[in-house]
């Protein structure tokens, strides 16, 4: 177990790099740069911008920032004891490399001043917020509604949350989102459509619905599908025939088998739940890290946009071990 | 030599494969091995499928009936699915014929903007420009006057052939992957399958998001060579793994051996002797990728990377309405709900091929 998780973590490291490498080189592949937009600059001007954010220099020494500010070594300019810049003898400010404990980005082009590790730090919570509590949800109702099916096969309980499930799955998140703003807020007036309120609020309702409908649905189906494989399984006859009662052969021995499916759907379902997100926040416009994504896409933000791209990638990838982790645990069958 | 052949196949019935000479074509095995799920679909079908008749006291048994018969079969006597086949056939036919039709009766194409400005606001459907009733717009029209029907019949034109096309390039992808993998096997297969796992869990979105905000908007069909590679190379994954599976329990079969025993090349073999009869699984996976594809494409849409005006799909038609909700909610609603029928019947009809071609993988 000790040695799996060291193994995975390891393969951690070139993973990130993998994907860093590729959205770095999409972005330099392209035509035009942040700079390329409508309002062109003075040339001294952006001169001066990109000799201060480094992008003057050769693509492989921005390329070496950019990978060692993954490691966490910051390049930026020595500050004395006071936080004042230290110039070296020909009047340029001195800059070298900090080591932090934690992966550094570099700053952001269209927030001055701002560093993407801070917009990060500001968004995260937002999103992550929204990205759980609609988990959770799902799974609640999700293995809820997939239990009863399962249990009642081919009742009117099994039919109907089945066709609800298919119509979790088919209808897109952003017909969804924006068709129960237009019940609960445009008609009964009793939600609000738009924004994000501090965390207990009603504000956060809708969006968690909407981001949460189709997780329901597919764990619903896969716990259902699960349950009524093992529901068959030669243990639960045993469990039967030593005399369990009903309840207790439920608990102990087949819903285990309808929650392994949902364990390992949670995976991939998290890379989902990031574009989920994105949807949402812009449906909603909550500030959160989909919605600033989106917008660096747009304004071409190439610090912002990277470092997006590798937080998620981390974040997946350690959540992807948490859930080997937890199948292991769920599952005696399993050994790594 | 015609006595021979009999025992041999009475052989093969009691279970035990007799020795084929190298050389000499393979007899398919007769009955397969029981509770074996690796199993290929093909042998099920045709092994298992008659013993499935003949209980039902059919004379259908002895006949034989091919897989694909079979599977047609039984795919009829599932009522969703045949409900799923009848939309998504109506939506297709109609997104083909409508636009034209439109065109001869009514004049409005999909990038039809009236010259009036008087004309280029949102109509409710069935209304004429002085508020009476008419038939000449029954979704009414978008914010600059365009006819709603014909731009949501255009855009499931679009997509329908972004999720047919993306689908199709995945599934060359997908198959030659896991083909190859599952065949070589060894180091390269686990070499291969691995990359699969790391690509499983990367948010392949995001990048395919970076690609169209930085490489997409320079001409309409160039956006959809864009979409179409984009989606389809992040949507083999699954189809790899399906095909290797596949390909791994047919590999060591007789017929292979004696491919390979008469010199056919590696290449050869997997393509004309593997991937033919793993076509099953195959066509189950593509069908339910296609609406997969679609939500895709109408969320890149929905986000302005995909599909550009005047150009539409259900995501950018969607997309557009969203903006006008509080006050011309049918912008939304046609569309919106357009697409979801068409996916909701696409996922029923994967369900019922996937119960129709391989009773296995059949969820009761």
């Amino acid at each position: 177990m000790f040695r799996f998780i060291i193994k995975r973590l390891l393969i951690l490291v070139p993973m990130v790099l993998i994907v860093v490498s590729l959205t770095w080189g999409l972005i330099r592949l392209a035509p035009g740069n942040f700079y390329t937009g409508e309002k062109r600059l003075p040339p001294a001007i952006e001169a001066n911008i990109k000799a201060k954010y480094g992008l003057d220099k050769p693509w492989y020494v921005q390329y070496g920032r950019v990978m060692a500010g993954v490691f966490g070594f910051q390049y930026g300019p020595v500050l004395d004891a006071s936080g004042k810049e230290v110039k070296d003898a020909e009047g340029k400010t001195l800059r070298e490399y900090e080591w932090h404990p934690y992966p550094y980005f570099g700053d952001s082009l269209t927030y001055p001043g701002q560093s993407v590790n801070a917009i990060l730090l500001r968004t995260l919570p937002v999103s992550a917020t929204l990205g759980l509590l609609a988990y959770m949800l799902a799974l609640i109702v999700g293995l809820t509604a997939g239990t009863i099916a399962a249990l009642k096969q081919n009742s009117k309980w099994d039919y109907s949350s089945m066709a609800l499930a298919m119509l979790g799955i088919s209808v897109p998140n952003f017909v969804l989102g924006p068709l129960l703003v237009l019940v609960f807020s445009l008609s009964l007036y009793i939600l609000p459509p738009a924004r994000w309120g501090a965390f207990p609020s009603k504000n956060i309702i809708l969006p968690i619905l909407t981001l949460s409908a189709i997780y329901m649905a597919v764990i619903a189906r896969l716990t259902r599908s699960g349950m009524l494989e093992v529901l068959r399984a030669d243990y639960v006859r045993t469990a039967r025939a030593k005399g369990l009662s009903e309840p207790e052969v439920v608990r102990r021995h087949v819903m285990r088998g309808g929650i392994l499916p949902v364990v390992s759907y949670t995976g991939p379902a998290l890379a989902f739940l990031v574009t989920g997100t994105v949807v949402v926040e812009r449906i909603f416009a909550l500030p959160g890290l989909g919605n600033y994504f989106i917008n660096a896409n747009f304004s071409r933000d190439e610090p912002l946009i990277i470092g997006i791209v590798a937080f998620i990638s981390i974040l997946i990838l350690i959540f992807n071990l948490l859930v080997d982790i937890a199948y292991g645990f769920i599952d005696p069958r399993i050994r790594y | 030599m015609k006595e021979e052949r009999t025992t041999e196949q009475e052989e093969q019935k009691r279970g035990e494969p007799a020795l084929t000479p190298l050389g000499t074509p393979p007899t398919p095995p007769i009955r397969a091995r029981a509770g074996d799920i690796t199993r290929p679909t093909m042998e099920l079908a045709v092994g298992e499928g008659d013993v499935r008749t003949a209980e039902h006291g059919t004379t259908e048994a002895v006949k034989g009936t091919s897989l694909w018969k079979d599977a047609w079969r039984r795919l009829l006597k599932n009522k969703l699915a045949v409900f799923g086949m009848v939309v998504v056939g109506v939506i297709i036919v109609v997104s083909i014929l409508g636009p034209p039709i439109i065109r001869l009766t009514t004049g409005f194409t999909y990038d039809y903007i009236p010259p009036e400005t008087a004309l280029n606001k949102s109509f409710p459907p069935f209304t004429a420009p002085d508020g009476s009733f008419s038939w000449t717009h029954p979704m009414g029209t978008d914010a600059s006057g365009r006819d709603i029907l014909a731009r949501v019949l255009i855009g499931g034109r679009i997509s329908l052939m972004v999720g047919i096309i993306s689908t199709f390039v995945s599934l060359i992808i997908g198959v030659t992957y896991g083909a190859t993998s599952g065949y070589l096997g060894g180091k390269v297969d686990n070499v291969l399958m691995r990359i699969v796992d790391v690509l499983y869990s990367l948010p392949y979105m995001m990048i395919v998001i970076v690609l169209l905000a930085f490489f997409g908007g320079r001409s309409p069909l160039g956006q959809l060579m864009l979409l179409f590679i984009a989606l389809g190379a992040v949507s083999w994954l699954t189809m790899a793994r399906i095909v290797r599976g596949q390909v791994m329990s047919l590999k060591n079969q007789e017929y292979v051996l004696a491919a390979r025993a008469t010199g056919v090349t590696t290449g050869k073999i997997i393509f004309k002797h593997l991937v033919p009869n793993a076509l099953g699984p195959v066509i189950i996976y593509s069908t339910l990728t296609i609406p997969a594809v679609m939500l895709q494409e109408a969320f890149l849409s929905f986000l302005g990377l995909g599909v550009q005006p005047p150009l539409a799909s259900w995501g950018s038609l969607a997309s557009e309405g969203i903006q006008n909700i509080a006050i011309f909610p049918w912008q939304l609603i046609f569309p919106g709900v357009t697409m979801a029928l068409a996916l909701f019947s696409l996922n029923f009809l994967g369900d019922g091929l996937r119960d129709a071609l391989d009773p296995q993988m059949r969820k009761f």
